[in-house]
């Protein structure tokens, strides 16, 4: 069945050519049409022919036995280990890697501690010294300050004193003005009632 | 001599290099045979030399030989799941063959074994074989729920059965005559086309002239064919995969 078909597409094309072609080529194709009969008659279609099909089947079951075998024992342990060793590998890396970038992780997080705490204690450096300084202006402040109060109390004791000696003497100032004055003008003094005088004004 | 260049058929004619007459069957070593070994050497020396480094970083030979190991060891797990892993080598020895098969076809005067109906029902009844073989020792008389789904009303048990039954007994030829038909039909016309040419140039300058069309054919069918050669490869391994699947897990 399969015969007919492809008889047919070898055979109507050859006898186009032998229609439009010229009559040495006819004659090859007829020819040659004659001759693929021929082969047909004899042989038939080759792949339907069961003369060989016992040697095909044999020689099959030989060669592909032996190639499974040869896959199964050799070929594909072989790449399958590649493929296992390749994994392995890779997965052994990627651990690798993952822990260098963990010891990575740790030293940069090591580093900011360290930088933090130097931060901190440069801070507490500074404030300590500051806090110092200003205890110690503190301190200066306060001393200078009492030894002004205790240079203001004198001087007012001082000027007190002036004052008070200053006013004592006012009214014996005046009396002796006040008499001389008067000894200019009217020739005698009272001293006492110009000393009740002064005395009077002054009070 | 010009039958024999345009017969379209001759490239499948099997022709025995040496007798071997056993009994009343002929067991002789033809063509056929001499490219089974062909076939069988070129892949086993293409995968044992390109992987005898076992680089750590692939060469491009070992990166074929270990794309080809990871492609069909994911289609078979991804269709019969873990439990399929024990034919890898099995559904790995097929694809290499039938590819390497169909590649070696494709170098002009060579013999293509997966032409022969012969060769690729053999291969097709080796996994149904074992399919068969391998789902009665695993699963006893439960392999037969594989023609019984699961969820269908009491009435249609039989209907369904006989539909199953079926399939499943048209799967070796369905799976051989695939691959068979497409090698044979593809050669056929590449042969075909090649013939117009050889044919259309003896015509003088037009026939010359008028031979750029099929040869261009001819140009396009061998890449179709290269494509075809990998297709029916893998095609046949998927199925093989799929009930090879049955095998494992027959309740659907």
């Amino acid at each position: 069945m399969f015969v007919t078909p492809g008889y047919a597409q070898e055979t109507a094309p050859a006898s186009g050519d032998a229609h439009g072609g010229t009559t040495p080529v006819a004659a090859e194709t007829g020819a040659h049409t004659e001759a693929a009969g021929d082969a047909h008659g004899k042989a038939g279609f080759p792949p339907f022919e069961p003369t060989y099909f016992p040697s095909q089947l044999l020689w099959l079951a030989i060669t592909f036995g032996l190639f499974y075998l040869f896959l199964k024992k050799v070929v594909l342990p072989r790449i399958g280990n590649i493929l296992e060793v390749r994994r392995d590998r890779i997965a052994h890396d990627l651990d690798t890697a993952a822990r260098l970038k963990e010891d990575a992780d740790a030293a940069i997080a090591a580093y900011e501690q360290e930088l933090a705490d130097a931060r901190a204690k440069s801070n507490r450096i500074a404030q300590d010294a500051r806090d110092a300084a200003k205890a110690e202006a503190d301190a200066e402040r306060k001393v200078v300050e009492t030894s002004l109060n205790a240079r203001l109390v004198d001087a007012e004791a001082r000027i007190a004193t002036v004052r008070a000696s200053a006013m004592k003497d006012v009214g014996a100032i005046a009396e002796e003005t006040a008499t001389a004055i008067l000894q200019s003008l009217v020739g005698s003094a009272d001293k006492s009632a110009v000393a009740a005088a002064v005395k009077d004004q002054r009070s | 001599m010009a039958a024999d260049k345009v017969d379209p058929i001759h490239q499948f004619h099997i022709n025995p290099l040496i007798e071997i007459p056993v009994g009343g069957y002929d067991l002789s070593f033809t063509n056929s045979s001499l490219f089974m070994v062909a076939t069988v050497v070129v892949a086993s020396a293409f995968l044992y030399l390109s992987t005898s480094s076992r680089g750590l970083i692939p060469s491009r030979m070992q990166s074929i030989s270990e794309m080809s190991y990871e492609f069909i060891a994911n289609m078979l797990r991804d269709s019969a799941g873990t439990a399929g892993m024990k034919f890898f080598p099995l559904v790995f020895s097929l694809f290499m063959f039938v590819l390497v098969a169909n590649l070696l076809g494709m170098f002009p005067y060579f013999f293509t074994i997966t032409s022969h109906i012969i060769v690729t029902f053999a291969l097709a009844m080796l996994v149904i074989g074992t399919v068969i073989v391998y789902g009665f020792w695993k699963h006893g008389l439960g392999f037969l729920k594989l023609f019984v789904p699961h969820g269908i009303p009491g009435a249609l048990v039989p209907l369904v059965v006989l539909i199953e039954v079926i399939s499943f007994l048209s799967r070796p030829i369905s799976l051989s005559v695939r691959l068979f038909a497409n090698m044979l039909a593809g050669h056929i016309t590449l042969k075909v086309f090649a013939g117009f040419v050889a044919s259309l140039s003896t015509m003088g300058a037009l026939g010359v002239a008028g031979s750029i069309l099929p040869l261009a054919m001819a140009v396009a069918l061998t890449g179709l064919e290269f494509l075809v050669a990998f297709l029916q490869a893998y095609v046949f391994a998927v199925l093989t995969c799929m009930y090879l699947n049955d095998a494992i897990h027959p309740g659907h």
